[in-house]
């Protein structure tokens, strides 16, 4: 039971990734990406994880009452930023493929070859 | 130990960035370029004297806000600066200063939001070389993508920049979040983010710290091999790499993928040598033999280019494999030599890529599939094209050469890797061959008329371009010319060989890298004297530019010499077909590729380690 | 076929990545050294009482100069991105229908847009400024004050984005949340310290004025984010407005 998190972790990776290599429309495509970010936002905030520990905010509580890793919870901040703006701009890009090409689906997207 | 230098190499280009963003209603090019040219400028400048502070005192160290290590714990986030690494940061300095220059007139309109994104790409390549924290690296590194994703698509209005960024944002990202996954194995094992931390905590752990440490370094190395372009991690950077503007492919070519293998070699030298150390004879193999097969399988698609700006994605692909050799090796010696022919073939590709600009603003047909003879009548830059070229085949007296015949005789004095420098010959005569070939085609109108030899090529779209001159313009042709320059200079100035020496020396010592950072205390390092190239190597070098010279007569006028029962012509145009499929240029299938490198690099690992 | 490659080949990932997990401490036993020691020290070092909000402006604050240049970098390249396609749309979206928004007549979308907005940006400051102390910070508040600029822009009917002015202001407060940051840094450094070194007082932890220049890079990049985020947010639904009739 205690490997469960980082199992579920492994699985959101690689059902995203089979999402990203059978997509038929750039969007979800897009969206498959976003799943394969959030296992690594689970993996973070999973190993960090404190039976019984508190949120590391002090307010009114003593300073040395066990608390849940506060780095990961930087570092997952950090990476969700990074990969909404990813795919903010890889977004932007479909919708440009939509005008240019009339589609978005990456098997009809041809363009350049070999 | 720490110098004010270091707080402000950062700040010049991102503050060059932010004063170009808020100044855009103003929309004065002349204003842009000299903010761009400006901060692009200073921020070479301060990284040139980090780099002489480096050499002269080995480490420097610099603690951001002021948060020191206790006790070998260090929460704040570090520069950890040696030689190479204050080396490659300049020479990403110097790149930049050449596409900004080069930019200025392959546009016809900048605007400032181009040269805001490269000096933020620019403060991205510094950040990442510089760092000594491992997830300060991995934000440097996703900087780097999403900055070139919008660099790459920056022509939106056509068609292949945007295939190109797509594909290369994808592949890219997926790779980021390997490294990440691989990051937080290791934050789970040791509970920190300095790389030297990390190491020391990992350090004579039995059982090389078990399959969490393997696997780890696998998906890190995935990751990075992504970024490198690593065969069968490389996919997306064809596309990528020929749809991107001009000036933006000095970059990308000339610093970016390399980045990939410096933060491997950067996070193996400071984290996984002390782990997996003992175990280095069976991860040397794997790593050079990867290498083997990405530079080779990056010389033989080169032969199949007719397109300039592809044939020299695909060049960057096989150097990156030879690049991918010289650190597999693990050994000083040919990390001295990968350091040197980084520096040289980058400067040399750079000027490459400029005189194909060169021939875009003259000549409006350069997207086109009839580059054959485009070139006539540009006799100074068919001269550098040409010049360039025989820098990409590592001829003596080219920083190339040295950097080769530094990885050759460190293979060679290692018992079974005798067969190594067969390997990067070969790869050097496809990748070379095929630049001549380009070059008699493009400049001297040579070969065959277009027709069934481009089986599966399509058209590159123009950059948008001025309108094509009577003259080249001398800022596209002194850039160019410098650039082809320098990477004789690497070749041929004294004492570059024992530097590059010596900085590889202190790359590797991980030991006192963690005494450095944790401690505050530099250690001296003994570097063996190189031994230039002898009088035998510069021959053979010589004679291995004569056969290059002769397979790239071979590739662009193949009726011009016996070719062979039309069998095998049928049987190779087979292979080229199926090759050009391959590269088909879709998601899908550049990321299944991915995914099965990564499950090679990370299964075979395990196998051999775990 | 590339499914039953990939298939295959996450078959034997999966297989590898178990076996690294299982080298994880337990689910709910981690004992970082760094997290351990940032949970006892901050309050007292920094007088701040949210130890995140503290790791990210402070301890590792050049981490998230980096993060904030991301959104910048994508912001910057999403409006380059999308803006070359305006000039040859405007042609053909003369005549179209209304852009998405609605009719700015109706009663619901104004009653918001005049009376939402409001608290909604009351809140976004409360949490930028008191991200040291509870959670919160320059991240989360600076994306709710972007959704309040986006509700202007989404119940504005027909006047689109000119309602929250052009792009140039939002680029503008967006380069100076950026360039802000930086500046912050080396203030540290003239003021003899590192680059952002926090050098400014501390206050007392818990009371709002705390903590240094925790405070000023969380509004900084605040402001960064407000910027970013509702450029994003208007360059696409500006995209929208467009497409709506092609085609």
């Amino acid at each position: 039971m205690s490997f469960l998190p980082f199992a579920v972790a492994a699985w959101l990776l690689l059902v995203g990734l089979y999402g990203v290599v059978t997509s038929r429309h750039l969007v979800h495509l897009i969206l498959c990406l976003g799943i394969v970010q959030a296992s690594t936002y689970l993996l973070l905030l999973a190993i960090g994880y404190l039976h019984a520990g508190r949120a590391p905010i002090f307010v009114g509580i003593t300073v040395g009452t066990p608390a849940v890793d506060p780095v990961v919870q930087a570092l997952t901040l950090t990476d969700v930023v990074v990969e909404a703006t990813v795919s903010a701009l890889l977004l932007a890009i479909a919708l440009q493929v939509d005008r240019r090409f009339g589609t978005v689906d990456p098997d009809a997207i041809r363009e350049l070859r070999g | 130990m720490t110098t004010p230098l270091l707080g402000l190499v950062l700040a010049v280009p991102m503050l060059g960035a932010a004063l170009l963003a808020g100044t855009q209603p103003l929309r004065r090019r002349l204003l842009a370029e000299a903010i761009a040219l400006a901060a692009a400028a200073g921020a070479t400048v301060l990284c040139g004297l980090v780099l002489r502070l480096a050499i002269r005192r080995g480490e420097l160290v610099y603690w951001f806000g002021g948060w020191r290590p206790h006790h070998g714990v260090a929460v704040g986030i570090a520069f950890a600066v040696d030689p190479l690494g204050a080396g490659l940061a300049t020479f990403s300095g110097l790149l930049t200063i050449a596409a900004l220059v080069f930019a200025w007139r392959h546009f016809d309109s900048v605007g400032h939001a181009f040269p805001a994104l490269v000096l933020v790409f620019m403060a991205a390549l510094i950040g990442f070389c510089l760092s000594g924290d491992l997830f300060d690296m991995f934000v440097f590194f996703e900087l780097m993508t999403v900055v070139a994703i919008a660099l790459t698509a920056y022509r939106s209005d056509q068609r292949s920049p945007l295939q190109g960024a797509l594909n290369f944002g994808i592949c890219n990202a997926i790779g980021g979040f390997l490294v990440l996954f691989g990051i937080a194995l290791l934050y789970g094992r040791t509970g920190a983010l300095n790389l030297a931390q990390i190491g020391v905590a990992l350090r004579g752990a039995p059982h090389h710290g078990g399959a969490l440490v393997v696997v780890a370094f696998g998906l890190i190395a995935s990751g990075f091999f992504v970024k490198a372009a690593i065969i069968p991690f490389h996919f997306w950077l064809a596309d990528a790499y020929t749809s991107a503007p001009t000036p933006v492919c000095i970059l990308f070519a000339g610093v970016m993928s390399e980045m990939g293998l410096y933060g491997l070699a950067r996070v193996y030298w400071t984290v996984f040598a002390g782990p997996l150390g003992a175990d280095a004879g069976t991860i040397r193999p794997m790593l050079v033999v990867i290498g083997s097969v990405t530079a080779l399988g990056g010389g033989v698609m080169c032969v199949l280019q007719h397109l300039p700006k592809r044939l020299l994605a695909f060049a960057t692909i096989g150097s990156m494999g030879l690049f991918l050799i010289g650190f597999g090796l693990l050994d000083a010696g040919a990390l001295a030599g990968v350091a040197v022919y980084v520096v040289a073939d980058g400067l040399v590709k750079a000027g490459l890529f400029v005189c194909v600009g060169i021939l875009q603003h003259r000549r409006a047909d350069a997207g086109s599939l009839r580059v054959r003879g485009l070139g006539r009548g540009l006799r100074f830059t068919g001269l550098l094209f040409a010049v360039g070229a025989l820098g990409m085949t590592a001829t003596p007296g080219f920083g190339t050469f040295l950097g080769r015949s530094l990885i050759e005789t460190a293979a060679s004095s290692r018992p079974g890797y005798g067969w190594v420098p067969y390997v990067m010959s070969g790869a050097e005569v496809l990748i070379g061959g095929s630049v001549l070939a380009a070059w008699a085609r493009i400049f001297l109108g040579w070969g065959p008329d277009d027709g069934d030899e481009r089986a599966g090529e399509s058209a590159e779209e123009g950059d948008e371009l001025e309108v094509t001159s009577e003259r080249t313009p001398a800022v596209l042709f002194v850039p160019a010319l410098m650039l082809v320059a320098g990477g004789i200079a690497t070749g041929v100035l004294p004492g570059v060989g024992r530097l590059a020496v010596s900085a590889a020396a202190r790359f590797i010592d991980t030991a006192g890298y963690a005494g450095a950072v944790l401690g505050g205390h530099v250690a001296a390092v003994h570097p063996p004297r190189p031994a230039g190239p002898s009088i035998e190597e510069i021959l053979v070098g010589l004679g291995l530019t004569g056969l290059t010279a002769l397979f790239g007569l071979g590739v662009v006028a193949p009726r011009r010499l016996p070719f062979g029962p039309p069998a095998v012509r049928t049987f190779s145009r087979g292979v080229a077909r199926r090759l050009h499929e391959l590269h088909s240029g879709h998601p899908g299938d550049d990321v299944a590729w991915l995914v099965t490198g990564a499950a090679v690099v990370c299964g075979a690992l395990v196998l051999a380690l775990g | 076929m590339r499914t039953w490659l990939f298939l295959v080949a996450a078959a034997v990932l999966a297989a590898v990545l178990v076996d690294g997990l299982a080298g994880l401490p337990s689910f709910g036993h981690f004992h970082g050294v760094d997290g351990l020691t940032l949970d006892h020290v901050t309050v007292r070092q920094r007088h701040a009482t949210d130890v995140i909000t503290a790791i990210n402006f402070d301890y590792r604050g050049l981490d998230t100069m980096g993060e904030e240049f991301i959104l910048f970098a994508s912001s910057v390249g999403l409006v380059v991105l999308l803006r070359e396609q305006r000039s040859d749309r405007r042609q053909d979206a003369r005549d179209g229908p209304a852009p998405p928004g609605g009719d700015a007549r109706d009663p619901l979308l104004a009653l918001v847009g005049r009376w939402g907005v409001a608290p909604i940006i009351v809140l976004g400051i409360y949490i930028v400024t008191h991200g040291q102390l509870t959670p919160g910070g320059g991240f989360q508040g600076g994306v709710i004050l972007a959704s309040a600029l986006i509700t202007l822009l989404v119940t504005s009917g027909g006047r689109g984005p000119r309602t929250i002015g052009r792009h140039g202001a939002l680029e503008a407060l967006e380069a100076l949340g950026a360039g802000g940051y930086v500046a912050i840094g080396v203030a540290g450094i003239i003021a003899g310290l590192q680059f952002l070194s926090n050098f400014l007082p501390l206050g007392t932890a818990g009371a709002l004025l705390s903590s240094g220049t925790i405070t000023s890079l969380s509004t900084v990049v605040g402001l960064e984010v407000a910027g970013a985020i509702a450029l994003i947010v208007a360059e696409f639904v500006e995209q929208g407005a467009d497409s709506g009739t092609a085609r």
